[in-house]
């Protein structure tokens, strides 16, 4: 338990540091972020009076501890493109970005671990060469271009699933199980999958290699054990190194699912973001960005928690 | 032999294993032959030079003006009419936009690695080697922007500062100063703790002059390797601002900007959409595969 708390009370100061890095976004965009609200013909004592109003006149720091208590109630502020409140907008469309983060993380561990084990179970064979030599590539894939190149040949060239878009959806909120709201999400899933796959394909075969050769395989194996169950061993060993892996994934997914969500025009938090700053929207902009990097710390904070639970050795750490 | 028999005393006395003969030429002249020997390296480092030389003699390279088009050849496919790689929406020779936009491409790809390689490395040695206080202060600040996805903390300050391409290049060189500050850190820290730091120490050299004559030489190697491969994602990262259309503006020839106002005509001529993210894919990948060799070459692990 104790455990728990030390990492939770090491995971806020960061998090406190994330909202003034948001907060500081406001101060490097060009421009008074009065602009828009005061009239051009104002007086000074206009400007004076409409400045204290929104609390510019006050110190930096006083502002910074105003706005974060507006945070901690859930209070955004209000977009200036939409009027509507930040925190509803950056709700949204975060619900459509995790929809296809949910399809694309699962795909991506369950492709990716396979294809480490097996490279690792059969060292220097085809398979092997693919996964090492994949992971070069694959890391080099810009996976917005891969979401181009899925368009032109299952949009383009076989006519198979649509482009862009999300569809009506029809099945509520996950409409996962419903193939009209599906086929809107099979190739941005991809494209976002695609990069995941080949990082847990190499870290599972770096941990399987790691594991095998340690002493207690070379004891499970004199005990005579058949290399089913001497897997089973190594596995469930290399399963807390792949779920950190995971975990950041998945992090690095909701963040930074920005250029795919452009190409498929998918309406999630990159497209949002997006959209801030087209409009030159920081509430939006800050709202948004705040909300996403909360989501990577609280991820990374889980995944230490998770890996602890499975890997006694990480506890002390 | 004579010679041999006589050194052999000394040699025992100084216990050196290793045989004279074999030293031949220096620390990077035995990095370049062992990268020599690395197909992978070679090929990376051939494509790289065709790109980076076509890039540089753009104007003599290029079979045509890459901002001047014709309305009787927009978006034609390879092939038309001497246009080796099709055109585009504006009639523009796709060959010569693809030479031509190598140049702001590959700058924003290297510029900010160089910078944040200068900066955070800098902070790195500052934090391995500056005492406890200064390792506290600096390495939580840079936890501070590692909570922040590199996608996202690179479009949040492109974005908040308005955009171009000067913007991008401030913005990439934030998003790298934390990693190379993490790896330069972590050497340095070991480079500290060995003898030879003490021994000069304890002959009264200076921290700065330990830092500038015995620290750098032995970080640099990691930190060389390192800034190798985020030059890869650096590129990638770049083209995806100018693929949201925050770094370059038309008509500026950039390969994610020629992918973003493509994609419009994906199904008009799709094969021609897809090569700006080529020359984009094939860049970065060619500088991954010179940085593998170059790990491998210069024996730097991690």
């Amino acid at each position: 338990m104790s455990n728990v708390l030390r990492r939770v009370l090491l995971a806020l100061p960061i998090a406190l540091g994330v909202s003034v890095v948001c907060f500081a976004v406001v101060d490097i965009a060009p421009g008074d972020p009065l602009e828009t609200v005061v009239p051009p013909d104002a007086t000074a004592a206009t400007i004076a009076a409409i400045k204290h109003a929104y609390g510019f006149d006050r110190p930096i720091i006083v502002q910074y501890f105003i706005w974060l208590g507006h945070v901690f109630e859930g209070q955004l502020g209000t977009s200036i493109s939409t009027g509507r409140p930040v925190a509803l907008e950056v709700g949204e469309a975060i619900a459509n970005t995790f929809r296809l983060v949910v399809l694309a993380v699962p795909a991506a561990l369950l492709v990716g671990y396979a294809m480490g084990v097996a490279a690792a179970r059969f060292p220097g064979r085809l398979l092997d060469q693919i996964v090492s030599g994949g992971a070069v590539v694959g890391i080099s894939l810009p996976n917005y271009w891969v979401g181009v190149m899925l368009v032109i040949l299952f949009a383009v060239q076989w006519s198979l699933l649509p482009a862009t878009g999300m569809g009506q959806l029809s099945a509520g909120a996950f409409g996962i199980f419903a193939w009209a709201d599906l086929r809107f999400m099979i190739l941005p899933a991809i494209s976002l999958a695609l990069i995941p796959t080949g990082i847990i394909a190499r870290s599972t075969r770096a941990a399987v290699l790691d594991l095998l050769s340690h002493d207690f395989v070379l004891t499970l194996r004199a005990n005579g054990l058949s290399e089913g169950a001497i897997t089973r061993h190594v596995l469930r060993n290399a399963l807390a190194q792949v779920i950190a892996v995971i975990g950041l994934q998945f992090g690095y997914l909701m963040g930074g699912s920005i250029l795919v969500e452009t190409v498929f025009s998918w309406p999630g938090s990159g497209f949002l973001l997006g959209r801030a700053i087209q409009n030159r929207d920081v509430p939006l902009l800050q709202g948004t960005v705040l909300v996403l990097a909360m989501i990577f710390v609280a991820t990374n904070l889980a995944v230490d928690l998770v890996q602890a639970t499975i890997d006694p050795r990480l506890r002390r750490g | 032999m004579a010679d041999r028999e006589e050194t052999a005393s000394v040699a025992i006395a100084f216990a050196t294993p290793r045989p004279i003969a074999r030293r031949r030429g220096s620390y990077w002249g035995e990095v370049w032959r062992k990268l020599r020997r690395r197909p992978g390296a070679l090929v990376g480092a051939t494509i790289l030079g065709i790109i980076v030389l076509a890039a540089i003699f753009a104007p003599w390279v290029a079979p045509y003006n890459p901002d001047t088009g014709s309305i009787l050849s927009r978006l034609k496919p390879f092939g038309y009419r001497g246009h080796l790689l099709g055109a585009d929406e504006l009639g523009r020779d796709m060959l010569s936009r693809l030479i031509y936009g190598g140049r702001v491409s590959l700058l924003m790809g290297v510029v900010p690695v160089i910078c944040a390689t200068i900066i955070g490395g800098g902070f790195g040695i500052a934090a391995g080697f500056g005492g406890r206080l200064a390792n506290t202060i600096i390495m939580r600040v840079m936890d501070v922007f590692y909570a922040f996805p590199s996608v996202l903390l690179a479009v949040a300050i492109t974005g908040a500062m308005g955009g171009g391409v000067l913007d991008g290049m401030i913005a990439l060189t934030l998003v790298f100063i934390p990693p190379m500050c993490r790896v330069t850190e972590t050497a340095t820290a070991q480079v500290s703790g060995l003898d030879f730091i003490e021994a000069a120490r304890s002959s009264g050299a200076g921290g700065l002059a330990i830092v500038r004559y015995h620290v750098i030489g032995n970080v640099l190697g990691p930190v060389l390797v390192y800034a190798s491969s985020l030059v890869s994602v650096s590129i990638l990262l770049s083209a995806g601002l100018s693929f949201l259309g925050l770094s370059v503006h038309p008509p500026t020839a950039d390969w994610g900007l020629m992918l973003s106002t493509l994609m419009q005509s994906v199904y008009v001529v799709p094969w021609v959409c897809a090569l700006p993210g080529a020359a984009i894919f094939i860049t970065s990948v060619s500088f991954s595969l010179l940085s593998d060799g170059l790990r491998a070459a210069m024996n730097v692990r991690g």
